[in-house]
């Protein structure tokens, strides 16, 4: 009698945590994977695209990363550096990072700080196009004063040092078997491209570009037990239907990514009752810009520079107007349902710089954008739309090609109409506007219109760059090849003073106030217009169990963790 | 015979070259920019760097070039090296594909197994389906027979296969569950749980595909019949006491198929060009995938390289029509 429920203690044990046991690896079989956009490719220094940075994240991986709040966790060290634990130096200018003891690459050979310090002279070599040296700006060196120990040293003072070598963006790679790939020679290097060494919980062992990949576990992963999975089937391809179907409706898929579907499809999927939609919210911002330049095409060359201010949105009042007249409520629900949230910011996360003085645009207020009007002096003409010295307050409002974006612009048109404001909508392919090709008129930077709106974030949990972003002489204009991420061309020098002031200080409080500030000022002159905070939603099978989502960092950030519930 | 053979195929050479340069020129003046799938959190000025490394800063005429030499000369005699175990061109720049940074050719091959058996298939079962229907309901004209066939033809020409595709997966797959909805390329046919396996897999495309190829064949297997039924030959071949088989199999197909099988060899390079939409929704990623995701990524090297292939099948199998023409009918002669 007792060893009978000993025994079935034991087997409640086993069923209530599966992970709680050192389990074996690779005890739970075969875990599938679709991303409806396939991975081209391994090696995310050669891509900068979402698909291929997450599929690579499940075999290289970088010092240390995101967790699902942001937050910095050590990932093949053992302690983040910080001034306060003297991994960081008082000036800032130096990062000591320290090596987990007995890390192994896959083929068995151990991890040390070569091949870390190999890692950025890939990534920096010239003619290599790596599509990650954002991430290791302002390195002058990387010393390597054993094979545990990393010392990175940068040109200036950085108060936010964690930029190389961490989040998904920055992994290790092995210099044993990249070595020959610098520079000009990178695609050169097929093999390793599809099928690099790596730390991770699994290895390729096979890879089709742009269809699937097969993975299978590491067996020098660092940790024991772990992955649970013995092989990963990560096939892509498709639309973002159908990956919903395959993991809620069919269940031949356990876990599919970045699900773009109205609101209420996703839901009717769910109640097949196969899988469940997560979401998860990072710094996605659907916003409306507002240009400041007049782009009217008899200016030649000079049409969409600071030289010529716009008629009429330089008109605070009219800007103001525009967003008094959106009802950000309707558009949530319509567009995004719960993986959309109300923000009045553009810079709406992490939590700490995320400002509550701009909470009136929740409220819809359309007699009082009319008021405003009346009193700038905007009058309505017999056709409804207001006009002031003869020019007439009629917008062009471009956006990108996708059913949301469209409805969202129907939506507005409307609202603006009843303010006295015309608008003509205009579409452009999302490879043409999101494009840079400084010869096409039609792309997001050059802004060739009124009003445009599309969606922007910022990597990792650090907004210094982003809102770096605003600054004056970020104004993409013809000298600088249209480039730029100020695309409103705002300038204000109050808002520069605080961009100097940012890059120079190391509190973290004193930055969240500094960046709050200086979201209250592009808020607040309405030069952007901030809709819908967007979060980032996947569907996983209800048998698969660990999933955390992760906006901050890859999406399978902890597959490490995954199992099968039984 | 020959000599016009050889008359047509050096003529395809000037017909090919410029239809490279069409290609090229289309593609070069189209709107777009590789690194626009690239996350906007990415630099512009590294975004530059990498579009540097594509080759892109390079002028119009020496990529052009570069292109003719890797597509003629290197990959050709890659092929020999491959097949020879040579090295003739051991280490020269082969075609790469911007995407993935890999050899184009090594893709198109690895994607052509799958493309050629669900659309090959597909293919194969639509004509199979649409001769027999196409002869039936021309002999008989107006029966129920011919009635239900046009009508299924109706349905095959005008329903489009996003359509069909994702009905049948929402009846076989969603509401039945007895057929995947996603196709598996990695599947390895090498007994025979995983040939019912394959079996499975295949059925939905294959017949979703074959629907438009029978409803496009058996209409013109059924006009041509109709024309040659009422000729004086049938009429004479009757009278002379050939019994209804003979007549209709022997004189009245053989005469009829001539413009039919010009039309079945003019649809095999769309075989090899794979199926766009079909093989997105069933995710076969074959030819057709790569096609569309490389024209969305901006690809150029791999868009040019499918489109310049289709355009050198379709030359080539309008040449076989013609002659395939000549041997069946032996009162063509083009000598």
């Amino acid at each position: 009698m007792i060893l009978r429920y000993t025994l079935l203690g034991i087997a409640a044990a086993v069923a209530l945590a599966p992970t709680a046991f050192a389990a074996e690896r690779g005890r739970d079989g075969k875990v599938n994977i679709i991303y409806w956009q396939a991975p081209s490719i391994m090696n995310p220094y050669l891509s900068g695209g979402t698909k291929e940075l997450e599929a690579a994240s499940l075999v290289i991986e970088p010092l240390a990363r995101y967790n699902q709040d942001g937050a910095l966790v050590p990932w093949l060290v053992d302690t983040v550096p910080t001034v306060e634990n003297g991994g960081v130096s008082a000036d800032l200018t130096q990062i000591t990072w320290k090596l987990k003891g007995g890390l192994k690459w896959s083929d068995g050979t151990p991890v040390t700080s070569e091949d870390v310090k190999f890692s950025w002279e890939y990534c920096t070599a010239e003619g290599g196009g790596c599509a990650q040296s954002e991430k290791y700006i302002d390195v002058t060196s990387v010393d390597t004063p054993d094979a545990q120990t990393v010392v990175v040293n940068f040109g200036v003072a950085k108060p936010f040092p964690y930029g190389p070598f961490v989040g998904a963006q920055a992994p290790i790679i092995q210099k044993a078997q990249f070595a020959n790939c610098m520079g000009p020679k990178a695609p050169e290097c097929t093999d390793a491209n599809f099928n690099p060494i790596g730390t991770g919980p699994f290895t390729v062992t096979e890879f089709k570009p742009n269809d699937v990949i097969t993975l299978t576990a590491n067996d020098n992963y660092r940790e024991a037990g772990k992955p649970a999975f013995k092989t990963v089937n990560f096939k892509g391809g498709g639309d973002a239907l159908a990956a919903g179907r395959a993991v809620l409706e069919t269940g031949e898929y356990d876990y599919a990514w970045n699900l773009q579907l109205a609101p209420e499809v996703l839901t009717e999927m769910e109640a097949a009752g196969k899988g469940k939609n997560v979401a998860t919210f990072g710094t996605s911002v659907e916003r409306i810009l507002v240009n400041q330049t007049d782009v009217s095409s008899a200016l030649g060359d000079e049409r969409g520079t600071a030289a010529h201010p716009h008629p009429i949105l330089t008109d605070i009042n009219v800007r103001k107007a525009l967003s008094l007249a959106i009802d950000r409520k309707l558009l949530v629900e319509i567009g995004y349902g719960d993986f959309g949230r109300l923000t009045c910011n553009v810079l709406p996360a992490p939590a700490a710089f995320n400002s509550s003085g701009n909470d009136a645009c929740l409220v819809q207020d359309i007699a009082g954008a009319n008021a405003l009007l009346d009193g700038a002096g905007w009058a309505r003409g017999g056709d409804g739309v207001r006009a002031k010295n003869g020019v007439r307050l009629s917008v062009l409002y471009q956006t990108s090609t996708n059913a949301v974006r469209q409805d969202f612009q129907a939506l507005i048109k409307q609202w603006w109409q009843e303010i006295g404001v015309e608008t003509e909508l205009r579409n452009i392919n999302a490879s043409v506007f999101f494009g840079s090709d400084p010869g096409s008129p039609d792309t997001f930077q050059k802004f060739f219109a009124d009003i445009e709106m599309f969606t922007n974030n910022f990597d990792g949990t650090d907004p210094e760059t982003y809102m770096a972003g605003w600054a004056c002489d970020q104004a993409p204009r013809p000298e600088t090849q249209w480039q730029g991420n100020n695309i409103p061309r705002f300038c204000s020098p109050e808002y520069d003073k605080l961009v100097v002031e940012m890059s120079t200080t190391g509190d973290i409080n004193e930055r969240a106030r500094l960046a709050k500030a200086m979201n209250d000022i592009l808020m607040q002159e309405y030069v952007i217009i901030p809709l819908v905070h967007r979060g980032r939603n996947a569907a996983h099978a209800n048998s698969l169990g660990g999933v955390v989502l992760n906006v901050w960092d890859s999406e399978l950030w902890n597959i490490a963790d995954w199992y099968r519930i039984k | 015979m020959l000599t016009y053979t050889i008359r047509r195929l050096l003529v395809a050479i000037p017909t090919l070259l410029f239809i490279a340069l069409a290609i090229f020129m289309l593609l070069e003046l189209a709107p777009g920019d590789p690194m626009a799938q690239v996350p906007l959190t990415v630099p512009p000025e590294v975004k530059e760097a990498m579009r540097q490394a594509l080759g892109l800063g390079e002028p119009v005429h020496i990529r052009f070039w570069k292109w003719l030499v890797q597509f003629f000369y290197i990959e050709p005699l890659r092929l020999i090296d491959y097949v020879l175990g040579t090295g003739i061109v051991e280490g020269q720049q082969r075609i790469i594909s911007w995407q993935t940074r890999s050899s184009v050719m090594d893709i198109v091959a690895q994607r052509m197994p799958q493309t050629l058996w669900v659309v090959g298939m597909s293919y194969v079962v639509g004509v199979l389906i649409a001769l027999p229907i196409g002869i039936i309901s021309a002999y008989r004209q107006y029966s129920v027979f011919d009635q239900v066939g046009t009508f299924v033809c109706m349905v095959g020409y005008s329903v489009p296969p996003f359509f069909t595709g994702v009905v049948v997966i929402v009846i076989f797959s969603v509401q039945l569950g007895w057929l995947p909805s996603i196709y598996d390329t990695t599947l390895v046919v090498d007994s025979w749980s995983s040939f019912v396996q394959q079996l499975a897999q295949m059925i939905m495309p294959v017949m979703v595909l074959a629907l438009q190829t029978t409803a496009q064949i058996s209409r013109f297997m059924r006009a041509s019949m109709l024309d040659n039924l009422h000729q004086d030959y049938v009429r004479t071949a009757r009278a002379k006491g050939m019994n209804e088989p003979v007549v209709v199999m022997v004189h009245v197909l053989r005469n009829s198929m001539i413009p039919v099988v010009t039309v079945i060899a003019l649809g095999v390079p769309a075989v090899f060009g794979g199926a766009i939409i079909t093989e997105q929704i069933f995710k076969v990623n074959g030819i057709g995938q790569l096609l569309i995701t490389s024209i969305q990524a901006n690809d150029l090297p791999m868009v040019q390289t499918l489109t310049f292939i289709f355009a050198i099948l379709i030359v080539v199998f309008n040449l076989i029509a013609d002659v395939l023409y000549g041997v069946l009918d032996p009162r063509i002669r083009y000598d």
